[in-house]
C-alpha cells in the first residue's frame, strides 16, 4: 500500500524528477551544438529576416490602400483607361517576378549547393566512427558495428569527432532527430539512410521520433552524449563487456526469476541465457538515465512501478504490466537489475 | 440595371413561362431529385458546414488536450483518430466541396450567365456519392474505428500487420468513394466553364473566379487518379494480401508517399486557387476598380496548380532521397513561388490604385492577403533544403499550412460568405457584427498559430498526444488553446451574423456591391433561370457595361436569347465564347440519388469483405444507370 502511494505520488513528479535527472539541453534547433546546425539556423535568421521585409512590404501596401480609400476626389474607377496601370504593372513586375527570382535563386544555391553538403553522412570509409540506429514501436536500439555493444534510447559518441550514423526500423517509419546537432532522417523499411553526428562540446543532446509512429510516438525520446574521447572509449569498452554475475540472494533470486520468467521472452542481456531480441537490450540497463525512452527517470523505484505497471506510464506500449508479480519477486528483479551497470 | 422587373408586358409573359419551366418538385421530393445548380449549391453549404464543425470540435478537443504538460483529456488512441479525422475532414469533406462544390455549384452559372452546369444530373449524382462517402467516414467514429494513421497515412503503419482494425479500411474507401464525387465535379465544371458561357464571353473576359475553378478543376482531374490508385493498393495490400509497399515482398513503403504526395501537393494549390478566385471577385467589387495586371493574373493562377504536379517530394525530403532528386524537386518548388507573388502584387495594388472600402468581405480579403504572404514566406523556406529537413514533422509546419488552408483558403471563403451572402438570401447582413467576427477570427488564429513557428523550432514534433513540461513548450501551448478559442468565438459571431441577417436583415436588392460580375445583373435571390435573358457580354466586367444590360432589357423584350421555348441554354465555343447552338437540358431526376445510395451499398459490403454482394450491387448500379438513361416521358 505504502509502495502504491509511492508509485502515485512519482507519477505526479515525473516532470520535475525528469528536471532533476539532468537534461543539460533541450531540443531547440536554434541553440545549434554543431556546425550543421549551426549553418542551417544561420539559413533560418537570414530567411526570417528577409520575410520580415517582404511581409512589411505587403502590410505597407494595404495600409496605403486604407490611407488613400479617404482621398478626396477619387472616383469609381470602371470604365474607360485605368489610371496607375502601368504602375501596377511594374510593382507587379518587379516585386512579383524580379525581386523574387533573385533572392530565390540566392537562397537556392547557398542552401542546396552549400549547406546540404554539411549536413550529410560522410562516406563509410571516411570516418572512423559508424553507429547504427534501429527504430522500434516505441523505443530506439543503439549498435555500435565492430563490437558487442547494444544499448537504447542513448547514443555516446565521443565530441567533435564525425560520426556516420546508419537509421533503420524494425517496424514502422520513424524519423530520428536531434536538431540541435542535426537535421532530421527517417527509418525506411528496407533501407538503410545516414546522416552525419557532430557535437562541438560535451553535453547531453535530446531528440525525439519525428515521424508518427502510433500509439506512443510522443514517448520516443533520445539521448545523444558527447563526451571526451577517452571517457568514451572506456564507456564503449564497459558496453562490449557481457553483463556481470549478481552478488548477493537477493539479486541471484532476480536473476532466476528474470530467466525462468516471462522477461527472457523479450530482452537479452549479454552473458545469460536471457538472448531474445524483442524489446531493448538489458546488459548494462542501470547505466542509462531514463526507462521507456526517455519517459520516466531510471531510479530503484521507477523501475519496479514500471514492471509493474508499464501500461499506466506508457499507454499502448508493448511490454505488459506484470501487474501479478508477487512483490517479492519484483523486488529480487529491481535489485539483480539495478547492478547491470 | 438588373433584370429584376420586366420592362414590358410580353417581357413578364415569357418570365412566366420560364418559371413554369425551370420550377423544381415541392417539398422534400424536390430537394431530392433537383438539378438546379443553386439548390445543389446549397445542399453542399449545408453538409459542408456541418462536416466544417465536427472538424473544428476535433480541432479544439485536441488543443484542449494540448494546453498542459502529461494532460490525460483524451486516451492516445482517441488523439490519433481525432487529428486523422481533422485533417481528412478539413480537406476532402470542408474545403474542396465547400469551394467548389457550394461556392462554385451556386456562382459559376451565374458568373458566366448560364442556366445551370453543363451536366445537371452528374452535377446531383457528385453531391449524393459526396454526401454518402461523409457519412460512410464518421460511420467509422461512432463505432469506434476512425481513421487513425493520420491523414497522409503512411505504410507501413497503416498495413495490416500494425492496425488491424477496420481504421485503415475505413480510410482507404472513403477516400476512393470522396474521389468519386471530386472527379464528377471537377469534370462538371471544366465542361460549363469552357461551353456554357453566355455568348461573347471570350477566354480574355472570363471573371477571374472562373480561371481559379478552372485551374482547380484541371487540378483535381489528374490530381485525384494517384490517390485513388494509393488507396486501393492499400486495400488490396490490407484484405486481399498484395505486396504493393511490403518492401519483404518486392513493395515498396516510399511508393505510397511519392502516389500520395503526387496527390497531395497539387491538392494544397487546389484547395487555395478557388479561394484565390473568391478574392478577386471581392477586391473589384470593394474598389471599385478593374483588377490590376488582369491577365498576369489570369495566367498565374493557371500556372500554380501546373507546377504545383512538379514539387510533391518537397513532402518526403527526409526520406533519403538522392541529394539530385531532392535539388530537382526544390528546383520547381521555388518555381511556383512566382505566380503567387505575381497574384500578391496584383492584389495589393489593385487595393492601392482603387478606392477601398474596407467592408467585412474586403475585410477578409486583406487579412487573408497577410495570411497567406505570412505562410507563404515560411513555405519559400522549405526549399532550403536542409532547413526543410530539421522543421518537418514538427509544429512548424503545423504553423505553416494552417497560415495557408485556414488563413488563405478559409478566409476567402468566410469573405465570400458574407460578399454573397445578399445574393443568396436577398438580405443585407449587418455589417459592425460582422466586422467584429474579422477581428476575433483575425487576432485568433494568430494567436493561435503563429506561436506554432516558434515551438516547432523548440523542438515540438506533430502528432504526439502530450509533451514533457520541461522543454519549453507549455507557455507556447496555452497561447495557442487561447488563440482556438478566440477563433471558435469568432466562427460562432460570423455564423450567428449571417442567421440573424437571415432573419432579420434589410431588404438587398439584386446588386448591393455594385459588383463587377454578372451574378449581380439577376435579381436576389436568383430565379430557377438564373437570367431571364442569356447576357450580353463585352468585356470582363459585364455588369459595369451599362449599354450591354440595356441590350438585356430589350433583347427580353424583343424575345431574343430568351430561349422559353424550352428547357434550354446555349453553348460555345470554348475559346472565343462564340455562339454555337441551343442544348436541351435534362430535368429534374431520382437516378441520381438512388445511383449513389447504391454506390454507397458498393462501399459498404466492400468494408464488410463481402465481396460478391458488392458485386451484385455494382450491378444494381449500372441498373440505376440503364433508367437515367432511358427516355423520359414528354415533360408537362
Amino acid at each position: 500500500m505504502n509502495r502504491l502511494r509511492r508509485g502515485r505520488l512519482a507519477a505526479a513528479v515525473v516532470p520535475l524528477a525528469l528536471l532533476a535527472a539532468g537534461c543539460d539541453r533541450k531540443q531547440n534547433a536554434l541553440a545549434p551544438a554543431s556546425h550543421q546546425s549551426q549553418d542551417i539556423a544561420t539559413l533560418f535568421w537570414w530567411m526570417t529576416g528577409v520575410s520580415v521585409v517582404g511581409l512589411a512590404v505587403v502590410i505597407g501596401l494595404l495600409l496605403l490602400a486604407w490611407k488613400r480609400s479617404g482621398r478626396r476626389g477619387a472616383a469609381a474607377d470602371t470604365h474607360g483607361s485605368k489610371p496607375g496601370e502601368r504602375v501596377g504593372w511594374y510593382v507587379v513586375v518587379i516585386g512579383g517576378v524580379a525581386v523574387p527570382i533573385l533572392l530565390i535563386t540566392a537562397l537556392f544555391v547557398v542552401a542546396n549547393l552549400f549547406v546540404i553538403k554539411t549536413t550529410e553522412a560522410p562516406a563509410a570509409n571516411s570516418t572512423k566512427r559508424t553507429i547504427l540506429v534501429i527504430g522500434h514501436q516505441w523505443w530506439w536500439e543503439v549498435r555500435y558495428p565492430g563490437t558487442s555493444a547494444v544499448t537504447a534510447n542513448e547514443i555516446h559518441i565521443p565530441v567533435r569527432t564525425p560520426v556516420r550514423l546508419e537509421v533503420r526500423t524494425a517496424d514502422v517509419i520513424h524519423s530520428f532527430w536531434v536538431p540541435e546537432l542535426n537535421r532530421k532522417i527517417d527509418t525506411l523499411p528496407g533501407t538503410t539512410n545516414a546522416i552525419e553526428l557532430y557535437a562541438d562540446a560535451v553535453g547531453r543532446y535530446r531528440g525525439q521520433c519525428a515521424e508518427f509512429c502510433g500509439l506512443q510516438h510522443a514517448h520516443m525520446g533520445i539521448w545523444v552524449d558527447a563526451e571526451p574521447p577517452a571517457k568514451f572509449r572506456q564507456w564503449l569498452a564497459g558496453q562490449s563487456r557481457p553483463a556481470a554475475a549478481p552478488k548477493g540472494a537477493l539479486a541471484s533470486a532476480g536473476r532466476d526469476a528474470f530467466m525462468t520468467g516471462a522477461c527472457a521472452d523479450c530482452h537479452q542481456i549479454r552473458g545469460t541465457s536471457a538472448t531474445s531480441q524483442v524489446g531493448p537490450d538489458l546488459t548494462h540497463v542501470a547505466d542509462r538515465q531514463t526507462l521507456a525512452a526517455l519517459t520516466i527517470p531510471n531510479t530503484p523505484s521507477y523501475l519496479h512501478d514500471w514492471i509493474r505497471d508499464s501500461q499506466r506510464f506508457k499507454p499502448g506500449n508493448l511490454m505488459p504490466s506484470f501487474g501479478g508479480l508477487p512483490e517479492q519477486e519484483l523486488r529480487e528483479l529491481v535489485a539483480y537489475l539495478e547492478e547491470l551497470k | 440595371m438588373a433584370i429584376a422587373t420586366p420592362p414590358t408586358p410580353a417581357a413578364a409573359r415569357r418570365m412566366d413561362r420560364l418559371e413554369v419551366m425551370w420550377q423544381s418538385r415541392p417539398g422534400v421530393l424536390g430537394w431530392l431529385t433537383t438539378t438546379d445548380h443553386k439548390r445543389i449549391g446549397l445542399l453542399y453549404f449545408w453538409t459542408t458546414l456541418v462536416l466544417f464543425g465536427a472538424g473544428g470540435i476535433e480541432a479544439m478537443v485536441m488543443r484542449t488536450q494540448l494546453i498542459q504538460p502529461n494532460n490525460d483529456l483524451v486516451s492516445p488512441g482517441t488523439y490519433d483518430e481525432l487529428f486523422t479525422l481533422h485533417g481528412l475532414t478539413m480537406i476532402f469533406f470542408f474545403i474542396i466541396p465547400m469551394t467548389t462544390g457550394a461556392f462554385g455549384n451556386y456562382l459559376i452559372p451565374l458568373m458566366i450567365g448560364a442556366r445551370d452546369m453543363a451536366f445537371p444530373r452528374m452535377n446531383a449524382l457528385s453531391y449524393w456519392i459526396f454526401l454518402g462517402s461523409a457519412i460512410f467516414l464518421y460511420t467509422s467514429l461512432a463505432l469506434g474505428m476512425a481513421p487513425n494513421a493520420g491523414w497522409f497515412d503512411y505504410v507501413p503503419l497503416a498495413s495490416k500487420q500494425y492496425t488491424p482494425g477496420h481504421n485503415i479500411d475505413f480510410y482507404a474507401l472513403a477516400i476512393i468513394f470522396n474521389s468519386i464525387a471530386s472527379t464528377l465535379t471537377a469534370a462538371q465544371f471544366i465542361v460549363t466553364i469552357l461551353k456554357s458561357r453566355a455568348p461573347g464571353m471570350s477566354f480574355n473576359r472570363m471573371p477571374l473566379f472562373c480561371f481559379a475553378f478552372l485551374a482547380a478543376s484541371f487540378g483535381l482531374l489528374f490530381a485525384l487518379p494517384p490517390l485513388s490508385a494509393d488507396a486501393i493498393f492499400l486495400f488490396l495490400d490490407r484484405n486481399v494480401g498484395t505486396h504493393f509497399f511490403d518492401p519483404s515482398h518486392g513493395g515498396a513503403a516510399l511508393l505510397w508517399q511519392h502516389l500520395f504526395w503526387i496527390f497531395g501537393h497539387p491538392e494544397v494549390y487546389i484547395l487555395i486557387v478557388p479561394a484565390f478566385g473568391i478574392a478577386t471577385s471581392i477586391i473589384p467589387a470593394f474598389t471599385q476598380r478593374r483588377l490590376v495586371a488582369f491577365p498576369l493574373v489570369a495566367i498565374a493562377e493557371l500556372l500554380v496548380v501546373f507546377i504545383g504536379f512538379g514539387v510533391w517530394a518537397h513532402h518526403m525530403f527526409a526520406t533519403g532521397m538522392s541529394t539530385t532528386a531532392l535539388v530537382f524537386f526544390a528546383g520547381a518548388t521555388s518555381m511556383v513561388v512566382i505566380p503567387s507573388t505575381i497574384q500578391v502584387f496584383a492584389w495589393c495594388m489593385s487595393f492601392v490604385l482603387g478606392v477601398a472600402r474596407f467592408k467585412t468581405p474586403l475585410l477578409f480579403i486583406a487579412g487573408f492577403i497577410f495570411m497567406f504572404v505570412a505562410g507563404g514566406l515560411t513555405g519559400i523556406m522549405f526549399i532550403a533544403i536542409p532547413f526543410d529537413q530539421q522543421v518537418t514533422d514538427t509544429y512548424f509546419i503545423i504553423a505553416h499550412f494552417h497560415y495557408i488552408i485556414f488563413g488563405a483558403a478559409v478566409f476567402p471563403i468566410f469573405g465570400g460568405m458574407y460578399y454573397w451572402f445578399p445574393k443568396v438570401t436577398g438580405k443585407l447582413y449587418f455589417e459592425r457584427p460582422g466586422q467584429i467576427s474579422f477581428w476575433l477570427l483575425f487576432v485568433g488564429t494568430n494567436l493561435l498559430f503563429f506561436p506554432m513557428h516558434i515551438v516547432g523550432l523548440l523542438g515540438m514534433t506533430r502528432r504526439i498526444y502530450t509533451y514533457p513540461s520541461n522543454l519549453g513548450w507549455t507557455s507556447y501551448n496555452v497561447i495557442e488553446t487561447i488563440g482556438g478559442y478566440i477563433t471558435l468565438v469568432g466562427i460562432l459571431v460570423l455564423f450567428g451574423n449571417l442567421v440573424w441577417s437571415y432573419l432579420r436583415g434589410l431588404p438587398a436588392g439584386p446588386d448591393p456591391w455594385h459588383g463587377p460580375t454578372l451574378e449581380w445583373t439577376t435579381s436576389s435571390p436568383p430565379p430557377e433561370y438564373d437570367f431571364a435573358v442569356i447576357p450580353r457580354v463585352t468585356s470582363a466586367y459585364p455588369n459595369w457595361d451599362v449599354e450591354d444590360r440595356e441590350e438585356d432589357r430589350r433583347k427580353l423584350a424583343g424575345g431574343v436569347l430568351v430561349l422559353d421555348e424550352g428547357h434550354e441554354q446555349v453553348e460555345v465555343t470554348p475559346v472565343d465564347g462564340w455562339l454555337s447552338r441551343v442544348v436541351e437540358m435534362p430535368h429534374d431526376s431520382p437516378w441520381p440519388v438512388l445511383l449513389a445510395l447504391c454506390l454507397s451499398l458498393v462501399f459498404v459490403m466492400l468494408l464488410l469483405q463481402h465481396f460478391a454482394i458488392a458485386g451484385l450491387m455494382g450491378i444494381l448500379c449500372l441498373l440505376t444507370l440503364l433508367g437515367w438513361h432511358s427516355k423520359e416521358p414528354e415533360a408537362a
